[in-house]
């Protein structure tokens, strides 16, 4: 029971904390009916962060079950620990997850997408495995706006700034520009970390006794909100300074990957979790909860860098680069030491109980005292209204007799090329380090997805925790992606879930890897809008679907709920992380034309969809029609053709074809390696007698799913044309390569160095970045 | 005892960071921006006896540590 | 030959450079922790790229008072080699074993690509695999790469400066240059020639299956030296 003197405020007043966190009067009662009395200030906070949306998945819980989570290579299933982690053989496991900053960005880009870095990197970590790259998904308002270029710019300037320190290499990820993100930027960032299979770790409690340790940064008020500003004033009566943004300490994160794989390497360590939203309260009642434990710390021992915190601030501080260990007793010292060698605090605040139950002290008062299973198993579960949006029917009108076929198909192959979301990336990727732990042996920009060489480990290296050395012999390389399109999602939810992963998983195929496993970031508006759930639904279906269909379960993620503007929500973007697995010794393949005289093949069909496309969006200032349809059946069947020409080393380049359809995948078959411009001379007329002739714009710019543009030598077209028929996949030799101009048809016929300079300097020329 | 040090790049050498904030505030419509220049600003708390010895002391935490004598100059205030 | 990386907190390539030089260079190789003052019997030392301390006063500068940082500079003065790359290269200005110092690049912004560099001096223990004038790719990592030094200095490292930022024909341009260094300048060795600084990193570039294996010339010009010696 706790303290007299902490449990003093009123019933009154607890309300009003509770309702600043989002609890609802009902929600108020139900705890305290688990307590069985009235909470203390500390316990509503910590029932506040604990139940919140973002760490309860209180509205999403009920769909998310649809998602697939096991399979033979899943060695963690989603949920149970911090991240997914994938069995890759040899003995070795990867651990990735993605997750959003959007809201920390909005407000301060360059430490809201920091902070966002530093997270992300530490749930990989946590789980034993060395951080060994990054990527980013990012949405931003048009170029155009002054206020989309600040969080484009700081934006990358938070990544740039926490990854390049922390030595991850940034070695992927996309960018994408539409006016439906202008208020609310979105900022996933996705994490791939590399384990020994016996060196998991667990974010569990365990044993008895055993010993609580805190370490890293000290606590501060930072990402207190308001709620916690509510219970300062009402409590105290006195205000104070509060940051509400989060700083991010790379350094100190740096020494504190080191530091904790070593730790982690000793033996000593039983559960590990990192301090991350909602900080001490959530880390010690979730690893308490998930060993069948109870914890009890005094935060009087929590190292601070601010005075006169109250137990309740100390518990809900999002202060960065901390961790929680609950080590083995008699081996603290050991760890304390190993910390200490990195400049690091390791402090004991507490110990193992066998009670099951959270108590915080402060000092010799209990300011809570809660089952821990209370805070993680019995959040309230939301039951949302779902209504299909009344406008979409509208949205997904589009009578093409109304849209213009363009008079100059060359000048809009070259307006595409220069637009923000397709353009060439590099101004973005060369401010961050995409080299460093020399592995990236595809340079972002150059191929579909990132490609890392994979180099198994040796005896653990004094500074490191899981060095790394390349297995000469292995010829093994991890792919990994990430791909969402908003735009199509709000034109059609359902078929917009598949597409994002359908296109990731053609991504992973176009550099010759087999898709594992999946992580996603569910970026939607207000739950409480009917309109957004149903798009939350469909998507959510359209996901699994996908996920089942290509055997590519879920591992983890998270859901971001209330994006939204004065201007409304953002446009629903699942974000889908996807990695996979080259396996033949032939390695990756890039996405660009390589010879004078191969052919260039096209996989899959066109059909005569326009709907949601970058053409209408930037040609046609259009945001309507349905999206591409996708068939997860042709979509495998291409998949597989892919792997089978890729081992059998058939293929010089492959490149899936996605926003600007074919014009501007074959341009950039030409054009992305700089130093390599090289023409090509195709047709993509239907052969004579095809069922119904297809409009010119939607055959250039189209983006039916399940295509892909492949080149080869010539020799090999006969050999591909049987597998692909053995494969049942449509194919057509459409020309070669060679030349230097890009001509297409009747339709197109530009010389591929201007087609490059369009490319390369349309981002350079909206950010105004000199070269 | 506080003492107050400003580091700024010396006079001469290009400052980057100054020169695009003199841009900056030529676009927003100031005018009469001569140049500017971007430092660092510290505050460093001592318990010292004599003032004499402080400044001494910070002076050598400056050439030492503080600021690089190559490229930039210092400013050390007292007060307390 | 036995070579040594030093570990910095905040240091990142270190494990790169071992790699390099354990697993292409096929010599023995290991880390010295920032906080020892042996160097272990190492025959050349590498100081690794990174963010030493976080650059958080100035680059480099708390590095160069590790107690390791002796031990560098005893080697350097008994004519050991010692190579800086990146980080490292601020270190070594910072401590005075090479002249002049760095500021933060013109672009303002932190530059991650391959340039192109031209070989000033292949006649030094990390170039003596080169041809002179010959243009080499090397990738660059930096956010504070822009060499300064005064008039008079600039003048006396005239003959040091081992690497030049070029274009791809070797001249010396303004536009081929990423962060407005002096004279273009990328690589610069004291004048004793054992200890070199450079802000473009050979261990991304010593292995063809990353692009590029220029770099891991420099490394076996080290060792050419170190066995000739």
């Amino acid at each position: 029971m706790p303290s007299a003197a902490l449990a003093t405020p009123s019933v009154a007043v607890l309300k009003r904390v509770a309702r600043s966190h989002n609890l609802t009067d009902e929600t108020y009662r139900r705890i305290v009916k688990t307590l069985g009395r009235a909470p203390t200030l500390t316990e509503v906070g910590m029932f506040g962060v604990s139940w919140s949306e973002h760490c309860a998945y209180s509205s999403s819980k009920p769909y998310l079950q649809q998602f697939p989570t096991r399979g033979p290579r899943i060695l963690v299933p989603a949920g149970k620990e911090n991240a997914g982690v994938v069995d890759i053989g040899g003995g070795w496991a990867v651990v990735f997850k993605c997750e959003s900053h959007n809201h920390p960005s909005a407000v301060e880009p360059v430490q809201g997408a920091a902070t966002g870095v530093g997270g992300i990197i530490r749930d990989i970590f946590t789980m034993g495995a060395r951080p060994i790259a990054l990527l980013d998904s990012l949405r931003f308002g048009p170029l155009g706006e002054p206020r989309s270029r600040f969080l484009l710019e700081g934006v990358v300037k938070g990544i740039a700034d926490y990854g390049n320190a922390v030595g991850v290499p940034t070695v992927g990820g996309e960018i994408t520009f539409d006016a439906a993100y202008r208020d609310n930027p979105l900022v996933n960032v996705m994490c791939i970390g590399l384990v020994p299979v016996r060196r998991i770790a667990r974010a569990a409690a365990g044993g008895v006794g055993n010993p609580v340790l805190y370490v890293g940064s000290s606590t501060g008020r930072d990402g207190l909100g308001g709620a916690s500003f509510a219970s300062r004033e009402l409590a105290e009566g006195r205000d104070a300074d509060r940051p509400a943004v989060q700083i991010g300490d790379p350094f100190t994160e740096k020494c504190l990957i080191e530091a904790t794989l070593e730790a982690l390497a000793t033996g000593d360590v039983i559960g590990i979790q990192d301090m991350g939203a909602a900080g001490l309260a959530c880390s010690t009642s979730e690893t308490a909860a998930r060993g069948g434990v109870g914890i009890e710390i005094d935060v009087a021992r929590v190292p601070r860098r601010a005075e006169g915190m109250t137990p309740y601030e100390v518990m809900l501080s999002e202060s960065q680069e901390r961790m929680l260990l609950i080590v083995k007793r008699g081996r603290e010292e050991r760890v304390k030491r190993l910390f200490a060698k990195w400049g690091l605090a390791a402090v004991e605040i507490g110990r193992v109980t066998r009670d099951g139950l959270m108590r915080v002290r402060d000092g010799p008062a209990v300011a809570a005292e809660i089952p821990a299973s209370a805070l993680t198993d019995e959040a309230p579960v939301y039951h949302r209204p779902v209504r299909r949006p009344a406008w979409l029917s509208r949205a997904q009108r589009l009578p093409l007799a109304r849209v213009p076929l363009p008079k100059d198909y060359a000048r809009v192959l070259t307006t595409l090329l220069g637009s923000p979301t397709i353009a060439d990336k590099s101004p973005v990727f060369e401010q961050y380090d995409h080299m460093v732990q020399t592995n990236t042996v595809v340079l972002p920009g150059r191929a579909d997805a990132a490609v890392l060489r994979l180099r198994s480990g040796r005896r653990p290296e004094r500074s490191r925790g899981a060095a790394v050395l390349r297995l000469r012999g292995l010829g093994r390389w991890l792919a990994a992606t990430t791909d969402g399109n908003g735009r199509a999602c709000f034109l059609d939810p359902y078929e917009g879930g598949k597409l994002a992963v359908a296109e990731a998983a053609r991504n992973l195929v176009c550099v010759g890897a087999r898709p594992l496993a999946v992580t996603d970031c569910l970026n939607f508006g207000s739950p409480q809008d009917p309109a957004v759930m149903w798009q939350f639904k469909a998507c959510v279906r359209g996901i699994a679907e996908a996920c089942r269909a290509f055997k590519t379960p879920v591992t983890g993620g998270n859901v971001s709920f209330y994006n939204e503007g004065p201007r409304g929500a953002v446009d629903p973007t699942p974000v889908i992380g996807m990695i996979g697995l080259i396996e033949s010794g032939m390695g990756p393949m890039t996405a660009n034309f390589k010879d004078e005289g191969d052919a260039v093949i096209l996989l899959g069909e066109t059909r005569e969809e326009l709907g949601g496309s970058e053409y209408l969006a930037v040609i046609h200032r259009r945001k309507a029609g349905r999206p591409p349809r996708v068939d997860l059946a042709g979509e495998l069947a291409l998949q597989q053709l892919m792997l089978t020409l890729a081992a059998q080393g058939l293929l010089k380049s492959a490149h899936d074809c996605s926003e600007g359809g074919l014009a501007v995948a074959l341009a950039e078959g030409c054009l992305m390696e700089p130093s390599r411009l090289i023409g090509a001379t195709v047709s993509l007329q239907p052969p004579a007698g095809a069922r119904r002739p297809i409009r010119t714009d939607a055959l250039l710019f189209g983006e039916s799913a399940g295509r892909i543009v492949i080149s080869c030598a010539r020799y090999h077209v006969e050999r591909i044309e049987h597998l692909a028929a053995r494969h049942k996949v449509a194919m057509a030799v459409a020309g070669r390569v060679g030349g230097v101009h890009l001509c297409i048809d009747s339709w197109i016929d530009a010389p591929v160095d201007e087609l490059s300079e369009a490319w390369r300097s349309g981002l350079r020329q909206a950010l105004g970045v000199r070269r | 005892m506080k003492a107050k040090i400003c580091i700024t790049l010396k006079a001469g050498l290009l400052d980057a960071q100054g020169k695009t904030i003199k841009q900056a505030l030529e676009s927003l419509g100031f005018q009469g921006v001569q140049g500017v220049r971007v430092g660092k600003y510290l505050e460093i708390e001592l318990n010292h006896g004599s003032v004499g010895a402080t400044r001494k002391d910070v002076e050598r935490m400056c050439q030492k540590l503080l600021a690089n004598p190559i490229v930039e100059t210092y400013r050390i205030d007292l007060g307390s | 030959m036995k070579f040594g990386v030093v570990v910095f907190p905040g240091s990142n390539c270190d494990q790169d450079c071992l790699d390099v030089l354990r697993d292409v260079l096929g010599q023995p190789a290991v880390p010295l922790w920032h906080q020892e003052t042996s160097l272990k019997g190492c025959d050349a030392v590498v100081l690794p790229g990174g963010f030493s301390y976080g650059d958080y006063l100035r680059t480099g500068a708390i590095a160069r008072f590790s107690p390791i940082m002796r031990s560098v500079a005893r080697l350097a003065k008994d004519g050991g080699l010692v190579l800086g790359v990146c980080n490292g290269f601020q270190i070594l200005l910072e401590a005075g074993l090479l002249p002049g110092a760095m500021l933060r690049n013109t672009g303002l912004r932190f530059i991650c690509r391959f340039v192109t560099l031209r070989v000033e001096r292949a006649d030094t223990p990390f170039t003596n695999r080169f041809q002179p004038g010959q243009v080499i790719r090397l990738p660059i990592a930096h956010n504070e790469g822009r060499y300064t030094a005064d008039a008079k200095t600039l003048k006396a490292i005239r003959d040091h400066v081992v690497f030049r930022y070029c274009d791809e024909d070797g001249r010396v341009t303004d536009a081929a240059n990423p962060n407005g260094s002096a004279g273009a300048l990328a690589g610069l060795t004291n004048e004793r020639g054992n200890v070199l600084g450079m802000m473009p990193h050979p261990e991304r570039a010593s292995d063809s299956a990353l692009g590029s294996s220029d770099g891991r010339l420099v490394f076996e010009s080290m060792l050419e030296a170190m066995v000739h010696a």
